[in-house]
């Protein structure tokens, strides 16, 4: 039986007027506006899954004179395009959501950290800017923005990373604790969030924190846009409610023949067809960042895994050893098997190490790098093999 | 030389002289010519009074921060899964035949080099290459063909 179909939603790219949300929404506390995000339920929507309403509130509770928002506009997950997208479509609701994280906080100066791939946006951002600060003025609200670029490094979308590339260093991740929130861009207490974040939050002070909250599940609130591509007749964007499970996913946008998805890109996790009935797309099954890719039956997940592991290898950034070699002996040992040098319970001895990676490494880089590696070898053994 | 002392200076001018000044002066140079030559990364250590050694290591920990030498034209091909599924490997080869290179090298006018690149954002539209800032989608060997002949005769 097929199941109901998606549930649609329209919040990231509808058209608002920030100006009037704005208005609304900065004339309250502090306390006011983080509450309602708080009791919204959101959760970063850059990958990783924090709720926003923490950071912000940690980030209020410091007493520094100086403390920053971050837009992390550095998205460089392979199969995500949405942040793209939504900076391209709306930039002023991305800037009006620093804004408020700016009177939440009690934050002047905002940057956006724009990955070097997206350049091309540059001009139409620093225009939006312009008008962005001129309404600043308008309003007598204290904050102003700068656009930083990155030059080509995935690990800089690591937020201890972004930090260092803003402040003129190499993107080397730093050691976790101190958080951003107590020391983040310049020592200072920061919050970063991801761009369609900060346009939800937007979203949530125009219509109401239970309005986003009556959205999705008791772990995932709300929607999320999708990055769909692969095999798919249907690949693009799609702001769809969270919750659903992988089985509904491919019922819209699989080919009819789709053997595997990689929910959340090369940092996710790869679900077999078997799995698809079970699998809950969202922070209770597998998370995702928007990235979402379908494979169907022509395809060879040994591909799909060595693409990935040499993606890996190259972006590591070299600073710790679990990372830097695990990446690199994960990927020699998958070639070493499927040339047949090695027997088939090498692999196990791989999915160790990928473990050991996930414990020992420094960064979210590392730590993730098994995901897709033993999902993929465990679901799909013989393609690694023969 | 004249000419790079003036732009570092001016570089800077517009940036400040901090230390997270340097990457913007880095991605301004790279603006005049696709790369970072060695006098140039002195020089930006001089004005910023760094070593040149931590200019060099956080040029070269960019990959889009060049210090090899690359053509006025860079072309970065995507290299991730779903480029690859959509037919680059073709679009490589036309690339590599029409402009006589290999990924890696730059032809010897010095008017293009070819480079693969991960994920560039552009999946549903794969595949997907960058010349210099400008993206290219939805490629075919027909379709680069006529994009590198544009750029052929500018």
């Amino acid at each position: 039986m097929k199941s109901s179909a998606l549930k649609r939603v329209d919040l990231i790219f509808e058209s608002v007027n920030v100006r009037e949300i704005l208005d609304k929404t900065l004339k309250r506390k502090p306390e006011e506006i983080i509450q309602d995000v708080l009791d919204s339920g959101l959760r970063g929507r850059g990958g990783a899954g924090f709720p926003t309403g923490m950071k912000w509130k940690y980030t209020a509770a410091e007493k520094n004179a100086v403390k920053y928002i971050v837009c992390n506009a550095d998205e460089g997950e392979p199969g995500t395009f949405k942040d793209r997208q939504i900076l391209d479509e709306v930039p002023r609701k991305v800037f009006g959501g620093m804004a408020i994280a700016s009177k939440a906080i009690g934050a002047k100066i905002g940057y956006v950290y724009l990955r070097g791939e997206y350049k091309f946006l540059v001009p139409k951002l620093q225009e939006e800017m312009e008008i962005f600060h001129a309404m600043m003025k308008e309003m007598k609200h204290d904050f102003r923005l700068e656009l930083r670029l990155g030059s080509g490094a995935y690990i800089c979308g690591e937020e201890s990373a972004l930090f260092e590339s803003i402040e003129g260093k190499r993107g080397e991740p730093r050691n976790k604790p101190p958080y951003p929130t107590t020391s983040g861009l310049f020592g200072m207490p920061t919050s970063i969030n991801n761009v369609e974040t900060l346009v939800y939050t937007v979203m949530i002070c125009k219509y109401g924190a239970d309005y986003f909250h009556k959205l999705g599940t008791t772990d995932s609130r709300g929607s999320k846009v999708f990055s769909v591509s692969g095999d798919t007749p249907k690949a693009g964007i799609y702001e769809l409610e969270l919750g659903m499970t992988v089985e509904r996913f491919v019922e819209e946008f699989g080919d009819g023949d789709t053997k595997a998805v990689q929910v959340g890109g090369a940092s996710g996790f790869c679900v077999p067809r078997k799995k698809f009935r079970d699998t809950i797309i969202g922070f209770e099954g597998v998370p995702t960042g928007g990235s979402m890719k379908l494979f169907n039956s022509s395809r060879s997940m040994y591909n799909v895994l060595h693409n990935y592991l040499d993606f890996f290898t190259e972006e590591s950034c070299g600073q710790c050893t679990p990372c830097r070699v695990g990446c690199q002996q994960l990927l020699l040992g998958v070639e070493a098997v499927k040339r047949g040098e090695r027997n088939s319970r090498y692999l196990d001895e791989l999915v160790k190490l990928a473990g050991t990676m996930k414990i020992s490494s420094k960064c979210g880089l590392g730590q993730s790098v098994g995901n897709a590696f033993k999902s993929i070898v465990e679901n799909f053994k013989e393609e690694i093999i023969y | 030389m004249l000419e790079q002392v003036n732009l570092v200076k001016e570089l800077a001018d517009k940036h400040g002289r901090r230390r997270d000044s340097l990457i913007p002066i880095l991605q301004g140079l790279m603006e005049e010519k696709n790369y970072l030559t060695d006098e140039a990364m002195v020089l930006v250590a001089k004005e910023l009074d760094i070593s040149a050694a931590d200019v060099y290591g956080t040029a070269s920990f960019y990959t889009f921060m060049d210090t090899d030498v690359r053509g006025k034209y860079v072309i970065r091909i995507c290299k991730t899964i779903s480029c690859s599924m959509k037919g680059k490997i073709d679009v490589l080869h036309t690339i590599e035949e029409t402009l006589k290179i290999k990924v890696g090298e730059t032809t010897s006018d010095k008017k293009f080099s070819l480079l693969e690149t991960n994920c560039i954002g552009w999946c549903h539209k794969a595949p997907a290459m960058l010349i210099n800032d400008t993206p290219y989608t939805e490629l075919t060997p027909q379709k680069v063909t006529e994009i590198l002949q544009e750029y052929m005769k500018l």
